[in-house]
């Protein structure tokens, strides 16, 4: 069986031109909180120097990363921002000296087993770089070993736009491949495959070139079809296994990790410096000269802007990630952020969406919906509050990636509702029935 | 600096509307009405632009009336204008089409709510009313490029009491060279209106196949000529434009099989065992009623992978 998603246009405008690294701006913002779970703990204060590496936030327990400094100066203000999803978050602001002298510290770490390999990871600071922000340390610390019969490294890159993985593929192969030995080594898994999307020509043959001397290692090109890169998506399509309803990719074998995620712990390992920088793709019909850039972590995006040779116009919209499931940001002085791994803006003509009008039930959103998922349904059972309706036509499996919407002639806000849909479910569980 | 768009995801959509949904439709119905006006003459095209303008103008008016959101520009009306003006004979009276169309599009599209929400295909049960009320003018089928109104018999009719030498040749009935409705004479015509609403992916194969393939598996079995059965009534007008209505008929692919299929059944029920040569308008209307069943049964499957939560 193979998963199919829709076709929507690629905009791989950016794939191939390597990155360029951003001059250091004068001020980074650098918010505690750029994963999934708690936010870590400001250890700096007011007027401390940093340098570049060293630790300002410390990972809570549970689910939460560390945050290194970006720059080296003097740490201006702990302040507060307001995130994109209109949380208040705590940050530190820190003013750059222009010297970017790394931290004393920062040495390669000592790693020969599997538990300083997972310290190392924690150290790091890494978390999904593909988007989903959630720390690596908890995702490759698995109780059982035994248990993880694959290791699929997710580089289909399905949303459009965005080339940041592409760029890792390319410039960065040597450490993709340092991290798949890495990963056999201390945690001894013996497959690996890397599923791209097949638009990425150049990429591909790269990873062919390598993987010709790892017999470990299958490349599995995928079509371009979104959304591919969605776990749930990746998983069925790369070893034919469903995750089952509310379960890990653990529950089938499987651990996913995003190829950009990999070649930073890979780095991390040989360099020791943790993850204080991002390749970001910056693009959008408001962008005068799209591309991607290296950029300090807590950079602002209107620099990010500048440094992509500025806007051609006002942008009408602005998002972090791809245009199917990126996050709108309030204002340009949000900061590029662990997880960032592109940043659109949109002119007013790509950010118009048609107007909404009365369902046709041409039944578009439940088949295209890669999980079999009725839309329509779950949003009736929605306005008519029917929680049991709700759990029985599985809202909770929805990964919201949006195919029902874009597909949708009428432009019923089907995603939109199953997102409400899913808490109102989840609400259901949480309190026992009467 | 102005103020950034804030909304949640996805932040693009895809170029599909239900306007130019409608407006392939409209499109994939032109060489049938092309055909009918060198068939029947310039009356038919009459007889289209009254349905047209009347199913609009309804459509306009009514929801003015309730206050709802005019939908006039989606072109559904124009569509069911079209359809209710190729179930009709060529002779109708102006006055007969006009009731039919305002039947059509208040009765049964707006009172149920409007685009999407009727149960029944509006041009189906309009046309199945008026066979009820005006059962004479319904049924005085004209003769192609002649005016005599009443002498000729359908190819079916004819079939169905073997007046063996009033039926058409199948090269006729391939380009509609007999008597019949406006639009369901010309079989070359809706064939291709149906591949070209194949090709643009506005309906799916499965509906049209399965009607067309039960009614000749049917045929077959009851040792009749299942060319003249296929190609002859209103067969491919339904099974192409009729029966793959949206709102109408079951979204998944098994749905819309079980859906032709029962269409398939109803119709050569009629034709054969029953008082009426034709059975196509009431084998979609029938449908339509079982539709929410159908599709209730043939949801697929949310890919839980086995896992109850």
């Amino acid at each position: 069986m193979r998963l199919k998603g829709i076709r929507i246009e690629h905009k791989k405008n950016t794939a191939e031109r390597k990155p360029v690294r951003m001059e250091i701006p004068e001020t980074v913002i650098v918010p505690m909180q750029m994963h999934i779970g708690k936010a870590a703990e400001i250890i700096v204060k007011k007027g401390d120097t940093v340098k570049v590496g060293q630790l300002i936030g410390k990972a809570a327990d549970g689910l939460s990363a560390d945050i290194h400094s970006s720059v080296s100066g003097k740490v201006a203000k702990t302040d507060e921002i307001t995130a994109s999803d209109s949380t208040k978050v705590a940050c530190v602001v820190i003013t750059s000296d222009g010297k970017q002298e790394t931290d004393e510290t920062i040495a390669p770490p000592v790693v020969n087993n599997f538990e300083s390999f997972i310290a190392a990871v924690k150290k790091s600071g890494a978390v999904g770089l593909g988007g989903a922000g959630f720390p690596s340390f908890v995702k490759l610390n698995v109780n059982d070993l035994t248990k993880i019969k694959y290791v699929i490294i997710n580089a289909a890159e399905c949303e459009p736009y965005i080339t940041s993985d592409t760029r890792t593929m390319i410039d960065k192969a040597e450490f993709v491949f340092k991290g798949i030995a890495a990963i056999r080594k201390y945690m001894n898994v013996r497959r690996f495959i890397i599923g791209i999307e097949n638009n990425k020509r150049e990429a591909i043959e790269v990873m062919k070139k390598y993987a010709a001397d790892d017999k470990d290692v299958k490349i599995k090109v995928l079509p371009s079809q979104y959304p591919q890169g969605s776990e749930k998506v990746l998983v069925l399509n790369t070893i034919n296994k469903i995750i089952p309803r509310g379960g890990l990719p653990l529950d089938v074998g499987a651990v996913v990790i995003n190829v950009t995620t990999l070649a930073f712990i890979a780095e991390y390992l040989e360099t020791g410096m943790p993850l204080v920088e991002k390749c970001v793709t910056v693009d959008g019909t408001a962008v005068k000269e799209p591309k991607n850039i290296i950029a300090p972590i807590g950079t602002s995006i209107r620099e990010l802007f500048e440094a992509a040779g500025g806007l051609k116009c006002e942008p009408s919209k602005v998002i972090y990630g791809g245009p199917m499931m990126g996050i709108a940001v309030p204002s340009l002085d949000e900061p590029v952020l662990k997880n960032t791994n592109a940043v659109i803006a949109m002119d007013e003509k790509e950010a118009a969406l048609p107007k909404t009008t009365p369902c046709i039930g041409c039944g578009a959103c439940t088949m295209n919906c890669p999980l079999r998922l009725d839309p329509r349904a779950i949003a009736k059972a929605y306005k008519l509050n029917d929680k049991e309706s709700l759990k029985l036509l599985c809202v909770d499996i929805c990964m919201e990636c949006g195919c029902c919407s874009y597909v949708c002639p009428a432009n019923q806000p089907l995603v939109q509702t199953n997102k409400l849909a899913k808490r109102k479910a989840a609400s259901l569980n949480s309190k026992p029935s009467a | 600096m102005s103020k950034l768009i804030l909304n949640v995801s996805p932040h693009i959509s895809g170029k599909r509307t239900t306007q130019k949904i409608m407006l392939d439709v409209i499109i994939a119905l032109m060489p049938a009405a092309v055909a009918s006006v060198i068939i029947f003459g310039w009356r038919s095209l009459l007889v289209i632009g009254v349905c047209v303008c009347t199913c609009a103008a309804s459509e306009f008016l009514f929801e003015k009336l309730c206050k709802r959101e005019n939908t006039v520009y989606d072109l559904s009306a124009v569509v069911t204008g079209i359809l209710l003006a190729f179930n009709l004979p060529v002779s109708i009276p102006i006055w007969q089409a006009v009731f039919g169309s305002i039947t059509a599009i208040i009765v049964v599209k707006q009172l149920f709510g409007g685009i999407g929400q009727n149960f029944a295909n509006p041009a189906i049960t309009a046309r199945i009313i008026m066979m009820t009320a005006f059962s004479g003018s319904m049924t005085a089928w004209t003769s192609p490029q002649t005016s005599d109104a009443v002498s000729s018999a359908t190819p079916l009719a004819a079939a169905s009491k073997n007046i063996t030498d009033s039926m058409p040749s199948y090269t006729d009935l391939l380009l509609g060279n007999h008597s019949g409705c406006i639009g369901e004479t010309c079989a070359l015509a809706l064939i291709a209106g149906g591949i070209y609403l194949i090709i643009k992916r506005v309906i799916s194969w499965q509906t049209p196949a399965a009607f067309i393939a039960t009614v000749a598996v049917m045929s077959l079995i009851c040792g009749r000529d299942v060319i003249y059965q296929l190609l002859s009534g209103g067969l491919l007008l339904g099974a192409v434009f009729m029966a793959t209505d949206y709102a109408t008929t079951p979204p998944t692919p098994f749905g819309k099989a079980v859906f032709g299929i029962g269409c398939g059944i109803v119709t050569i029920l009629i034709r054969f065992w029953g008082n009426l040569p034709e059975g196509v308008s009431f084998s979609i209307l029938l449908m339509n009623i079982l539709t929410p069943y159908i599709s209730k049964i043939t949801r697929s499957k949310p890919l839980t992978g086995g896992a109850e939560a």
